[in-house]
């Protein structure tokens, strides 16, 4: 056996202790980067879900970002210095999303921050950014930005909020599929804003909310929920999201038959989602809310099919390479069109270096209308400087033969509401 | 025992040098502050698991409970930081005192099924109670209110000594538990309960104050959490936040001051580093875990105790 060691440090110890802290510091990271200079990429940190719930989201904002990429180095990057992503794994997880911001600012030195889209995560990583006087521009379409719930440094100028979308839908409905509604969604947050704002937008159009049946999050079947939705109800809107959707679809129509209410959904219930798997059939004549249509329309435009074919999306919304790999469309846009917004920024404030954030930040603050263009295939936009936030329009397609066709576009005046909060009266 | 206390008193002072020296870059200082934090959370589950033998997988629950409470009182009543995080302490305290009572009843695997039915009762709560809660998003503490004494607690230095000074209180608590007599009844129960039963202990009630000072370490760390980084979610309350207490003791040395520390370091640059290696980054933890296991049986500080310093508590 060993004698115990001294009770005093010996001058050796103490040279040996010196040594190991000194050994700790030099490990990789421990260094400060040094500033970029004028010629040196813009280094964009990309906070991307690569694991987690989030993970299949995450593989198509990478793509997506990885051909916005492309297309703006080829074309001279930003003032001439090409994009460099850095990404990092938030893990779908709040922590890790917030340690990625600090990652990104203080060791890889980026200029801003983007991407993710679970709510949790933005609103987890917001207050570090803010700390960090880091601009990030998150594709999250959560209300929380334009909620007034962030700060400056938080934007949303690529992807609308659930609260314009779901909004924007209460007209459709009520004029198109029936005025008695019941709502079926998950009984957390997400669920919740639907759940709040729908009933809200509908019931001041003259339509009737009839039953909210809430679906807690660790269920697996859904058939003891059926029984809820009132014998009267003209249409079913349901909103569910995870692996138990395929189910909870499948029991629906094992309940109802042909003879059931009319639905309508929102796609995030089926994105990633082959809509030809068994068992959707019975999602055959019913309609969705999409972001951005998955399917290339009779009338499609040259931006959506010069985006398409960039980032390798097929006309059913799967990737060139691999049909059954389903992407998600009704989103991925905002990473696109997110990175034109950056570009543009940088180039209207002169961004020289992350000395120059405050001025990009007011660039894009000062930003409102954004044309459909190659820079932003999924429609015009209006961007709120005040809210940070962006309006679009929505599209609504009806499921025809496995194939979803678009129905109907709303205006962007359709997805307004007044303001609730002006950021550009917070100090940065 | 004079060796011992040097050096767990030089550990806190080489987090304190480090600090001022500015051995720190800007990175490192943030992740130390997470880490201290999480290390005192770790230090409340050591409590428990490393000491007294219990282990529970529902420690997430007293963790969020201070999170919770704390970051509740200061979104909807306004309270500031002195008062949020007195209520965080005590609603903690209160929380391991009833499961405490309840789960008792219960030893061994039955123990850990209980925890974690109530960690999930209360994970599950937090998303239906979503009004309140705002269920799986969480919400933002906002920095005007994280002030503690006319200090911004966002402040990346005032933000990492608070943090140390945290985790100092709760490893010096250990400490002192591990050296005194209270301390050793709970060894004594974790090798042997019948035999300390025998000897004349109320093991029970030994157990009980063991959940409810691990509890309330828990709880301090959880509110502590969501004041320094201005975050409160509902993932704080799921499984994965009671596994990861169990895993820094496992990896630091289970039943050793030091251990829930150097496992929390050893964890997050693990993960920190892997993930700049390779995308698949937890096939490199997993690796890494497992030889941690093969060849360290008692975690790092544990197997040093028990390979060359026996006096290390």
């Amino acid at each position: 056996m060993k004698k115990n060691s001294k009770s005093n440090l010996s001058r050796r110890k103490l040279m040996k202790s010196i040594a190991a802290v000194g050994s700790i510091s030099a490990m990789p990271g421990f260094v400060n980067y040094s500033q970029a200079s004028s010629s040196a990429p813009i280094r964009i940190g990309f906070q991307v879900h690569r694991t987690g719930i989030g993970a299949a989201y995450g593989r198509w904002y990478d793509r997506t970002t990885q051909a916005a990429v492309k297309i703006i180095n080829d074309s001279g990057g930003i003032n001439g210095r090409p994009i460099e992503i850095i990404s990092e794994d938030d893990g779908t997880d709040p922590k890790r999303g917030a340690e990625a911001l600090e990652k990104f600012a203080n060791q890889h030195n980026c200029d801003v921050a983007f991407g993710t889209l679970f709510s949790h995560v933005v609103i987890g990583s917001a207050p570090r950014a803010g700390e960090l006087k880091l601009p990030y521009f998150v594709v999250s379409e959560g209300h929380h930005v334009a909620s007034g719930m962030l700060n400056r440094y938080t934007l949303q100028p690529g992807i609308t909020d659930v609260k314009s979308q779901v909004q924007a839908m209460a007209p459709f409905v009520k004029n198109n599929l029936g005025k008695k509604v019941t709502m079926v969604y998950p009984d957390f947050a997400f669920g919740h804003d639907h759940r709040d704002y729908f009933s809200a937008a509908f019931e001041s159009q003259g339509g009737e909310i009839i039953a909210k049946v809430p679906i807690p999050p660790t269920e697996s079947s859904f058939s003891k929920y059926f029984p809820k939705i009132p014998r009267d109800t003209e249409v079913l809107y349901h909103v569910m999201v995870g692996p138990a959707v395929l189910t909870f679809v499948k029991e629906l129509g094992e309940f109802y038959g042909s003879k059931g209410p009319k639905l309508f959904g929102f796609i995030d219930s089926v994105e990633a989602v082959d809509l030809n798997t068994p068992g959707l059939e019975f999602l055959d004549g019913s309609y969705f809310w999409e972001g951005n249509p998955r399917y290339a329309q009779d009338n499609q435009t040259v931006h959506d099919q010069f985006y398409r074919t960039a980032v390798g999306v097929d006309k059913n919304g799967a990737s060139v390479s691999d049909p059954k790999d389903v992407s998600t469309y009704a989103h991925m846009f905002g990473c696109w069109e997110t990175l034109h917004i950056i570009k543009k920024g940088m180039e209207v404030s002169g961004y020289s270096d992350v000395k120059d954030r405050s001025k990009l930040i007011e660039a894009v603050e000062s930003m409102k209308n954004m044309p459909l263009s190659q820079a932003h295939p999924q429609g015009a936009k209006i961007f709120n400087g005040k809210t940070h936030q962006t309006f679009g329009h929505q599209y609504i397609s009806k499921m025809t033969n496995g194939k979803l066709v678009l129905a109907h576009t709303t205006s962007i005046e359709d997805t307004f509401y007044p303001d609730e909060v002006d950021y550009t009266k917070q100090s940065f | 025992m004079r060796k011992d206390i040097i050096l767990h008193l030089s550990a806190l002072l080489i987090l304190f040098l480090l600090e001022i020296l500015g051995i720190f870059s800007e990175y490192h200082q943030g992740n130390f502050a997470r880490i201290l934090v999480l290390a005192a959370y770790g230090v409340g589950y050591n409590i428990l698991f490393g000491y007294t033998g219990l282990l529970s997988l529902g420690h997430a629950l007293f963790f969020s409970a201070g999170l919770y409470a704390s970051g509740l009182s200061i979104y909807h009543l306004d309270y500031n930081i002195e008062q949020s995080l007195f209520l965080g302490i005590c609603i903690s305290a209160l929380i391991s005192l009833i499961i405490g009572f309840l789960a008792l009843r219960t030893i061994g695997v039955s123990f850990m099924i209980v925890t974690l039915m109530f960690s999930q009762i209360a994970y599950l709560s937090i998303l239906y109670f979503g009004s309140i809660t705002r269920g799986d998003e969480g919400f933002v503490i906002q920095q005007s209110s994280r002030v503690f004494l006319s200090m911004d607690l966002s402040n990346p230095k005032i933000r990492y000594y608070s943090a140390l000074l945290i985790f100092s209180l709760c490893m010096l608590i250990n400490l002192w538990i591990a050296k005194s007599p209270f301390g050793r009844v709970l060894v004594a129960i974790r090798e042997n309960s019948d035999r300390a039963l025998m000897l004349g202990y109320n093991v029970k009630l030994y157990k009980l104050f063991s959940i409810i000072i691990s509890g309330t370490i828990s709880g301090l760390a959880g509110a502590c959490y969501g004041i320094l980084f201005g975050y409160v979610g509902a993932s704080f309350a799921a499984v994965s936040y009671s596994i990861f207490p169990l895993l820094w003791v496992l990896i630091g040395g289970a039943g050793t001051v030091l251990g829930p520390l150097i496992g929390a370091i050893f964890m997050f640059y693990l993960i920190d580093y892997a993930s700049d290696i390779t995308d698949a980054y937890m096939i490199i933890v997993g690796v890494a875990l497992l030889f941690v296991t093969l060849f360290a049986r008692r975690g790092i500080i544990g197997e040093l105790r028990f390979r060359y310093y026996k006096w290390i508590s």
